[in-house]
């Protein structure tokens, strides 16, 4: 008996460890940063790791929707492009900063549906469906912007990117917003019980009742929604939307998915996974700067703790 | 003595697959193996193929004993078995089948191509196939050159004995009789064939001796010279009815369903029932008879032409959500592909059809009311899980059955269409199962069940239609209805 409680107990302290992997792992790599570089754990460095961060914990919220059904959104670096170009030409032209930000995020609500109705109605796989859209949009910005940044925003764009409510940047308050509403959706509606079942076993979804194609379309079209919201955020901080933008933030939005634990088949993970996994990957980015690693090196670093995490997680099955 | 299988024993969790069962096969010699679903024979194959391991008895080849622990040992002793489903690859060529795995090369590991062209051309022609290119990949030829293919393959291996498991399934008339003309050949050349199948007409044209397996037992071996399909279906079927069915009787109700001339080209065939409230009908058939696409069909899942009246009024069922509201409802026989989501709890899988009913007016699902109504369900099925928050993969099957019963009744369904009930359910659950059915139909609901296993559709349905091939091949009351009748009606006699 006594024997039997043993194993329950330490079984229940395996259980809680495994949860809290990647928790732990942000800690112990916040440790070891914090002796190597005094600076890492002050003030202004932590809140500008959550700055940083947040402009990829955004898209990455979109990315779990999408990968929690099974698929994937390559194509969130080009919509971001794209929806940013147009948003900073509009404001350019001296529509009102919340005109054309808004007109930004309808334009990557429409990109990402229009990703969902190919994989639903076209039946493309969403590797390939997201992979055409990624291209497309990236030269439809570069025909768009003619190759060239677009700046000269004007003082309402501004604020968005570069604002604080009391001590806290804006952008920080949206992501907070984002994770909110998207840990609300996914845990305690109706949709959010779909998507997990989609994902899940997609056939006994079908056979349960719930419309697949419409549980697929809307997390493409929330992951375009996403993307769109960094890249707005992104122009306003930079004052300028480079056609160039964006170009890779599929890879570290998927990087801070899986590292979050949500799995890359579907049906498991949640939200605050993915919340940590973008702030391992930001905390990353900042401590090898603070260290003044080279960018070559950074780039092999990420990859190296990418390709740890994901192996540790194999372990668990 | 080619083969000799001797008291060959596997249980499963729960269930005894074989019971001490013998086999003998000679060279030159077609030996049938005869039974219900269920009964043994694939099991027993697949011990001969290496697919099962046994836990009792012996294997001896031309009187020598032998092990056999895997595929691959055991067409290293030649024994080749061809499977029902083709397992060729589509895209390669029929030569490429032929010498999957064992092609033979040249220097630097060149594929000799002239010689697997050579000898599969030889090897075909030599079972009568010809004017075919070997080249062409498998998928533009039909079943019955791929079955020719896969006989190919066992011959390039030199095998001996040759087990073929319901080998004319897909096969047309034409075809079955060139099938049988190779099997006629390869008896000449000494080989032993066991061929599985329920077709008696078959048996009765190709086989040498019949042996008969019943619930994992050995019934008896009969010369074919010597019987008669009515002898030989008392043997598969000669079982005593225990009483271990409950079955209530409730006055019928009003018809509530009723499906007129339904067809889906090349799987159903003019289809006509009508389905009371508080009955149970029974759909009773073989395997691929076409019960389980029928049910699918009512359920919104296939494409149909034909009528289906629901409460008096025609309807078009196009999706399985609009037969859910509707109130049509349909529990699979494939509980692990269809039916539950593996990842997610016991709360996951029981209220994900009725989420609508625990929302508030904010969106949100109210976990409480959710809970009470799931905990309510636990206790009225007796669905036994430590809570409601255990994966459904720790459950047993039994209870994962009736955790999808209560998924569906929380629909509150006026069809309930189930799909072998009690497939994987130990027997204990299976009364239990019954029971809960019992009710439902107490409730006035209509209930369609649909099972491979005679005991069960004589025991709890009112009414017993019979399929075989897409159509409807008969229809018994409870009180006229006897194992051999349906038998002879699910095997076409």
């Amino acid at each position: 008996m006594n024997h039997t409680n043993l194993i329950a107990r330490n079984r229940a302290v395996h259980n809680v460890l495994l949860k809290l992997r990647s928790v732990i792992g942000l800690l112990l790599l916040s440790a070891i940063l914090s002796i190597l570089s005094p600076r890492f754990l002050t003030y202004s460095n932590l809140l500008n790791v959550l700055r940083q961060t947040s402009l990829n914990a955004i898209i990455a919220v979109g990315m779990t929707f999408v990968i929690l059904t099974g698929g994937i959104d390559l194509s969130v670096g080009s919509i971001l492009a794209f929806s940013s170009a147009i948003a900073a030409s509009m404001a350019h032209n001296n529509f009102s900063a919340t005109i054309a930000i808004l007109t930004g995020l309808l334009i990557g609500l429409l990109l990402g549906l229009i990703n969902g109705l190919i994989v639903t109605q076209g039946n493309v796989p969403p590797f390939i469906a997201t992979l055409a859209m990624m291209t497309m949009a990236r030269g439809a910005t570069l025909v768009y912007s003619n190759g060239q940044p677009i700046t000269g925003l004007g003082e309402g764009f501004y604020l968005i990117g570069n604002g604080y409510i009391g001590q806290i940047p804006i952008p920080v308050i949206i992501t907070i917003g984002v994770l909110l509403i998207a840990y609300y959706v996914l845990s305690q509606t109706r949709t959010g019980r779909y998507i997990y079942a989609v994902g899940s076993n997609e056939n006994a979804a079908k056979l349960t009742g719930i419309n697949i194609k419409m549980v697929k379309t809307l997390v493409y079209a929330i992951s375009g929604f996403t993307a769109a919201l960094s890249g707005i955020i992104i122009t306003s901080r930079l004052n300028s939307a480079p056609p160039t933008a964006g170009s890779g933030a599929e890879l570290d939005a998927i990087a801070a998915v899986v590292l979050g634990g949500t799995s890359l088949a579907g049906g498991e993970g949640h939200i605050a996974g993915t919340f940590i996994g973008a702030l391992i990957i930001g905390v990353l980015n900042n401590g090898l700067n603070l260290l003044n690693v080279s960018s070559y090196y950074q780039q092999f670093v990420k990859g190296v703790v990418i390709l740890i995490a994901v192996l540790l997680d194999r372990r668990k099955s | 003595m080619l083969l000799n299988m001797k008291g060959i024993t596997k249980s499963f969790p729960g269930v005894k697959a074989l019971d001490n069962v013998d086999l003998e096969l000679s060279e030159g010699e077609v030996l049938a193996l005869l039974g219900e679903n269920g009964a043994g024979k694939s099991t027993l194959m697949k011990i001969l193929g290496g697919v099962y391991s046994k836990d009792q008895g012996q294997i001896f080849l031309r009187g020598k004993p032998v092990q056999i622990n895997s595929p691959k040992e055991s067409l290293e002793h030649g024994i080749g078995i061809i499977h029902q489903e083709l397992s060729l690859l589509p895209h390669l060529s029929i030569m490429e089948n032929i010498f999957l795995g064992r092609e033979r090369v040249k220097r630097l590991n060149r594929i000799d191509w002239n010689y697997l062209k050579s000898r599969s051309e030889e090897i075909l022609s030599h079972l009568g196939v010809k004017n075919i290119d070997v080249t062409k990949p498998v998928k533009d030829y039909g079943v019955a050159i791929g079955k020719m293919v896969e006989i190919a393959r066992i011959l390039s291996m030199d095998c001996h004995i040759i087990v073929m498991d319901e080998p004319t399934d897909t096969l047309t008339t034409q075809e079955t009789e060139f099938l049988f003309n190779v099997i006629r050949q390869l008896k000449r050349e000494g080989k032993g064939i066991v061929y599985i199948s329920h077709k008696l007409n078959e048996i009765f044209e190709i086989a040498d001796r019949v042996q008969v397996l019943r619930d994992g037992k050995n019934i008896g071996t009969v010369k074919v010279s010597e019987t008669n399909s009515d002898e030989l279906i008392q043997m598969m079927v000669g079982r005593k009815l225990e009483d271990k069915f409950p079955r209530v009787c409730v006055g019928t109700g009003k018809k509530i369903l009723e499906v007129v001339n339904l067809q889906i080209p090349g799987i159903l065939q003019n289809i006509n029932f009508k389905l009371y409230s508080g009955e149970i009908l029974g759909f009773s058939g073989l395997v691929g008879a076409g019960r389980t696409e029928l049910a699918k069909t009512i359920f919104g899942v296939n494409k149909y032409s034909g009528e289906i009246i629901f409460e008096g009024r025609p309807v078009k069922i196009k999706s399985p959500q609009q037969a859910i509201e509707m109130g049509i409802v349909y529990l699979t026989e494939d509980r692990k592909q269809e039916a539950l989501f593996f990842e997610h709890d016991v709360l996951f899988n029981m209220t994900i059809s009725t989420l609508n009913d625990f929302v508030t007016a904010t969106g949100r699902i109210s976990k409480n009311r959710e809970v009470r109504e799931a905990d309510g369900y636990i206790e009225k099925l007796n669905i036994r899980t430590p809570s409601l928050y255990e994966r459904v993969i720790n459950l047993s099957g039994g209870n994962q059955q009736k955790l999808l019963l209560a998924r569906w009744m929380m629909t509150k369904p006026k069809v309930l269409i189930l799909d072998e009930p009690t497939r994987g359910v130990d027997v204990g659950a299976k009364v239990e199962i019954y029971n809960i059915i019992n009710q439902l139909k107490q409730r006035g609901i209509g209930i369609i069940v649909i099972s491979s296993e005679l005991p069960e559709i004589l025991g709890i349905c009112d009414r017993i239609i019979v399929m075989h091939n897409g159509r409807i091949t008969g229809e018994f009351t409870h009180e006229e209805a006897t194992q051999e009748e349906i038998m002879k009606c699910a095997v076409n006699l």
